[in-house]
């Protein structure tokens, strides 16, 4: 790793065009992420939570603002930064092992297979090794994608919803492991997600979106050490603060919404 | 209960079996009462026993097993022609845009040109020996192949391609280890319809200029007035691509494990 892992977003704005009409997607936002930091980004349902994973990903090159990693502009995608996205993107093709292998360039066979059986291991799919895609439940899948995330050891993992399909027990399980995993890796983690409580109960800071444009609403400290109490009073404030982002604001729209 | 179970399994395995041929059987028994009670004309449509007869008589003689062999390596090479060049192509038109963009017209405009309509230029070009009967069994199975390349890189999932540039996977292990996988599924059926239409060209063209062959045999039969071997040659024909389909899908059936498809209720 070089430099100081740092990522700085800086008046970043994000249009699309679609059929002759600009969407404004993103508008002005600034966010600076440490190295070894856990982000939340918590935001409705198309407010651009993608669209600005995608662009730190390296995926989306046509934006204003700039976007730096370690003072250095962004340019496409690299193996600095690694995705897990909502969908695991497994290849059906490929077992569980070869599926992981599928992320590796260039590495010597012994190396690779220690590395391989390392993060199998590490996401606790061991004995799962030979299993194609369509044997794994959506858990099992995801934590595949999420080992496969990881065998470049990125700078910044990249998550996207990774447990929006998943039901509320498996859910909570991979919240804990992501945490065990940020522990033993010390990565950078941006996650993404539309559950409030999975925000609060892994981010540093959570980053509250708002829709049309997307912009950053408010940024919470969640000054709470780890594991962290869902039932906690702390925990219920801040619960509570952002709620109101959503909802107080929005009063009227959530009137006729019903 | 462990006997009863066992018994009840043999029965539908049994009603399966008798399911599937029972509509050829029905067929055949008809054909026999109707030559019985002397309803068919033999010099139109010969009894069934006389065409187990003939067909007895050419395969016992070698006879048939020789043009069941002539024409089989006519397709085998006419269908590997067609194939490799058609995956290759196919893998070259599916990756650039600008190859693709360049060769749509002339592709889209030869596709439905009949193989058949090439027999007349085929003999001019290659004369009536083995090359052009190849170059027609090649142009009816080249198509397919071709397409079912094309449009199964055109189908690949969008989301796999982009984890592929995440991953920063060279274009080498880009085209082994993603679009060669996931274009299989439908180019083993490109292939599956690539043989069928092989084997139905190579008859074709040995009804027209050949000396051996299945398709021969059928015509010689016609020209020698007996209808028996005329039928002898088309079962042949039958049998022999209906085998051919079934091993190619045994074939992907075993390459394709990972392939979790709908089998129809
Ligand atoms: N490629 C695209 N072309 C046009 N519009 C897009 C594209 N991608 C996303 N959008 C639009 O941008 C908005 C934000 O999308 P997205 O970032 O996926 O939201 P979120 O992840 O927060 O649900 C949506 O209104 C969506 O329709
Ligand atoms: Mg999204």
């Amino acid at each position: 790793m070089n430099g100081d892992g740092n990522l700085v977003i800086h008046n970043l704005s994000k249009e699309f065009v679609n059929s002759q009409k600009v969407i404004q997607v993103l508008q002005d936002i600034n966010l600076s992420i440490n190295q070894g930091e856990f982000i939340s980004i918590v935001g409705g349902s198309g407010c651009g939570k993608t669209t600005l994973l995608r662009i730190i990903a390296g995926l989306e090159t046509n934006y204003q603002g700039t976007v730096t990693l370690s003072g250095k502009p962004l340019n496409g995608c690299g193996l600095d930064r690694g995705v897990v996205f909502q969908e695991h993107r497994l290849l059906p093709w490929r077992t569980v092992k070869d599926n992981i292998a599928f992320a590796l360039n260039n590495v010597a066979p012994q190396e690779r297979e220690r590395i391989i059986q390392e993060h199998i291991d590490l996401v606790g799919l061991t004995g799962f090794e030979h299993a194609y895609p369509h044997q794994l439940s959506g858990g099992m899948a995801q934590r595949v994608a999420l080992a496969r995330a990881l065998v470049n050891r990125p700078q910044i993992l990249l998550l996207d919803e990774p447990f929006g399909a998943l039901d509320a027990l498996t859910r909570i399980q991979m919240q804990q492991e992501i945490l065990r995993i940020w522990e033993i890796e010390k990565n950078t983690m941006i996650l993404v997600t539309h559950d409030i409580d999975e925000a609060i109960y892994l981010g540093d800071r959570v980053v509250v979106m708002s829709s049309r444009p997307g912009t950053i609403k408010k940024i919470l400290r969640v000054n709470l050490p780890r594991p962290r109490d869902r039932s906690n009073v702390e925990f219920a404030y801040l619960r509570r603060e952002i709620y109101r982002e959503f909802f107080a604001s929005k009063d009227e729209d959530l009137v006729y919404a019903i | 209960m462990y006997r009863k179970l066992r018994l009840w399994q043999i029965g539908t395995d049994l009603k399966k079996t008798f399911l599937y041929f029972s509509l050829a059987l029905v067929l055949l028994f008809v054909w026999q009462v109707l030559g019985i009670i002397g309803w068919l004309n033999p010099v139109i449509i010969p009894s069934l026993p006389t065409v187990f007869r003939s067909f007895g008589e050419y395969f016992s003689s070698g006879e048939l097993l020789r043009h069941i062999g002539v024409s089989m390596i006519r397709v085998l090479e006419g269908f590997g022609l067609a194939a490799s060049l058609g995956v290759m192509l196919g893998l070259a038109i599916g990756l650039s845009r600008t190859l693709d963009r360049m060769t749509d017209l002339l592709i889209q405009i030869l596709k439905p040109i009949p193989p058949i309509a090439w027999i007349p230029l085929a003999i001019i070009w290659f004369g009536i020996g083995e090359a052009s009967k190849i170059f027609i069994i090649f142009i009816g199975a080249f198509y397919p192949i071709l397409i079912s390349v094309v449009d199964g890189i055109r189908r690949i999932d969008p989301k796999l391609i982009e984890l592929a540039k995440i991953l920063e996977v060279p274009r080498r292990r880009f085209i082994k280890d993603l679009v060669l996988p996931g274009i299989l599924p439908p180019v083993m059926t490109g292939l599956r319809v690539g043989l069928g239409i092989a084997w139905m060209c190579v008859v074709a063209a040995e009804l027209i200029a050949a000396s051996e062959g299945v398709g021969y045999l059928i015509m010689d039969a016609r020209q020698l007035s007996q209808p028996d071997v005329v039928i002898v040659g088309m079962f042949t024909i039958g049998v022999i691509g209906k085998l051919m389909d079934s091993f190619l899908r045994w074939l992907s059936k075993r390459v394709l494990v990972w392939n979790v498809t709908y089998q129809g209720e």
